[in-house]
């Protein structure tokens, strides 16, 4: 009789690892939002709902939820195609655009938010052409929909990209070779492998996109019932010393986020299901 | 030698610093657009300080939204003192009880070293002819400020034009309520403050009259005198106090009650009055307000006790959730 194996672990100090990492995980994510919730529940459920269905509040949860829809749409189509050239086409300077790529992540979104002002407003370069065409984009909720965009494009592209990288080109070829059109291909071969990750791309945009505040306060004009977004609200609840009213606001604004990764999730448990049946 | 300063020594000569042990610091935390006025004013009281008592002083500076930062501070922000632009931030550390009640009193002029008032800033010519507070009520003027529930100064814009309206022959609370909405109708953006309104109207050329405090008007005019704005004070307009307290708590904490009530006195002296109407900012100091005078149009200046009873009522009545402010707000 042997003495029962103990499985032999790539790296060690798995322990060690995993205590320091839910350490962290409680310390800088669960702490902060179970506080967030006790500040919520002290509110008492009758003024919390006062709160979140108050015309204003309505309003700019709307304009949140509109805004962030209408940018993950467009993401999600743009950030395909550019996960798709990143990784499938070899052109000069593709090494540059790739690490362009992270210049939302990198830049502070304020300033983001200024740049993007002063770009498409009525005299900055892309916006005087624009209201020549009777296109205004700052001070609208285009503005709102353009800046949660740039903020949240490379969550998309950053999910895509490696599944793309790893899916063998020869599968490709050898589905042309057998006759496949190529949306055919596309959608038999391509998109299977890449669902899961566009999927769970496009739900982190999204959910980033609801709760962007810097970048999108300098160019969406800040007007209550139209361009006033709930993390704003928030704010300006807060500069009125009612720390209620934005806890109750944020906690609408988290409860989306965690809506949409549980959905996330069990859109991509289904997709991997899928995938899994047929192969 | 306490055993603060023991302490302090101690560490000195383990790090092999100067024999300078008298270190005194405070933290002045202020407001947004406080933060060059504040950088010309420290080293001069630096000086100021090294000359009474022979000591070092380091003044740290945090600047941000007004509110934002007595929130700070409410949060453990350990300011030594507070130099803001609204009364009301420091009536929320007071209920705290961060800062002395009585703080009003604890320096002249209401704890008010110096103080400013709402005034415009038109495009060069003044194409639009904006005098005065009516002019902003016309249909062909677009007013440009801060969104009033973000920012302290845009919150003066809106009590100075209620003011003009309530106080003018045969003003009423309706109908200054409704003056005060007609202006709001045609303000096309509200940013979250001061400096981004100020942008909004002098890089994106939008609107006619930038409403904000005059130090600031004239700040503006005179960083961009090449396109010749033009600061344009209104015969009548609404006191804004700039208000100082010691942090009494933090204070004696630091150990730094004495050069922190020294610091806040010392802006009521001539030196540093020079200096703040230099800054544009109108001054207690007769003499220096004199030398001064033809830089500062002579304006009716109404105050908040008088005209609404007090900070108190405004914010009940004014500022709160669903208040007037709220409704004039949501109804442009």
């Amino acid at each position: 009789m042997t003495a029962p194996i103990r499985a032999k672990r790539v790296l060690p100090g798995f322990s060690l690892s995993l205590g320091t990492t839910l350490l962290y995980v409680a310390l800088v994510i669960l702490i902060p939002v179970v506080a967030l919730i006790l500040k919520g529940a002290e509110i008492g459920p009758a003024r919390f709902w006062a709160i979140i269905t108050a015309p204003r509040t309505l309003a700019a949860l709307r304009v949140t939820l509109t805004a962030a829809a209408l940018a993950t749409l467009f993401n999600a189509f743009y950030g395909l195609l550019m996960a798709w050239v990143l990784t499938r086409y070899d052109f000069p300077g593709r090494r540059i655009l790739d690490a362009l790529m992270d210049i939302p992540f990198a830049l502070p979104t304020a300033v983001a938010g200024i740049s993007l002002t002063a770009l498409y407003s009525a005299n900055g370069w892309f916006g005087a052409p624009l209201a020549g065409a009777g296109i205004e984009l700052v001070y609208t909720l285009g503005g709102v929909i353009l800046a949660m965009t740039f903020t949240s494009i490379p969550f998309v592209v950053r999910a895509i990209q490696p599944v793309l990288e790893d899916l063998d080109p020869a599968l490709e070829q050898a589905a042309m070779t057998l006759g496949a059109r190529p949306f055919a291909i596309f959608r038999r071969v391509v998109l299977p492998a890449i669902l899961p990750a566009w999927i769970a791309g496009s739900t982190v945009a999204f959910a980033r996109s609801l709760g962007e505040f810097g970048a999108v306060v300098f160019i969406a004009g800040n007007l209550p019932f139209k361009t006033e977004i709930a993390a704003l609200l928030a704010y300006i609840r807060l500069e009125e010393y009612d720390y209620q009213g934005a806890a109750a606001i944020a906690l609408v604004l988290l409860g989306f986020a965690l809506i949409l990764l549980v959905l996330s999730n069990l859109m991509q448990f289904r997709a991997a299901r899928h995938l899994e049946a047929r192969s | 030698m306490t055993i603060r300063k023991l302490h302090a020594a101690a560490l000195a000569l383990l790090l092999g610093a100067s024999p300078a042990l008298a270190q005194d610091k405070i933290l002045n935390v202020s407001y947004d657009v406080g933060r060059e006025l504040f950088e010309a004013l420290n080293p001069q009281f630096q000086t100021y300080w090294k000359d009474k008592t022979g000591n070092d002083v380091t003044i740290d500076q945090s600047h941000g939204g007004s509110s934002k930062q007595a929130r700070a501070i409410l949060e453990g922000l350990p300011a030594d003192v507070v130099t803001f632009n609204q009364e009301t931030d420091i009536d929320v550390l007071a209920q705290n009880g961060l800062v002395a009640e009585n703080w009003r009193e604890a320096f002249p002029n209401g704890a008010s070293p110096y103080y400013s008032l709402p005034a415009f800033l038109v495009r060069k010519g003044n194409p639009k002819g904006i005098k005065d507070w009516s002019d902003l009520a016309r249909d062909d003027v677009q007013a440009v400020f801060p969104n009033p529930k973000t920012s302290g100064n845009a919150r003066y814009t809106y009590l100075a034009a209620y003011a003009y309206a309530l106080t003018q022959e045969g003003g009423t609370p309706e109908k200054a309520q409704e003056f005060v909405a007609k202006i709001f109708a045609n303000v096309p953006v509200f940013d979250t403050g001061g400096r981004a309104a100020t942008q909004t109207f002098t890089e994106r050329n939008i609107g006619d009259v930038l409403i904000t405090f005059e130090a600031e008007t004239k700040g503006i005019a005179a960083q961009y005198a090449d396109q010749g704005y033009e600061s344009v004070t209104p015969a009548t307009s609404l006191f804004a106090a700039f208000p100082v307290a010691v942090v009494s708590e933090n204070a004696e904490k630091n150990g730094s009650t004495e050069v922190s009530t020294e610091y806040l006195n010392w802006l009521y002296l001539p030196q540093a009055q020079e200096t703040l109407a230099q800054n544009h900012y109108r001054t207690t100091d007769e003499t220096v307000t004199a030398k001064y005078s033809a830089e500062f149009p002579e304006v009716k200046l109404l105050t908040v006790d008088e005209v609404f009873g007090g900070w108190d009522k405004i914010t009940a009545e004014h500022l709160a959730e669903g208040g007037i402010l709220d409704q004039v707000f949501v109804n442009r």
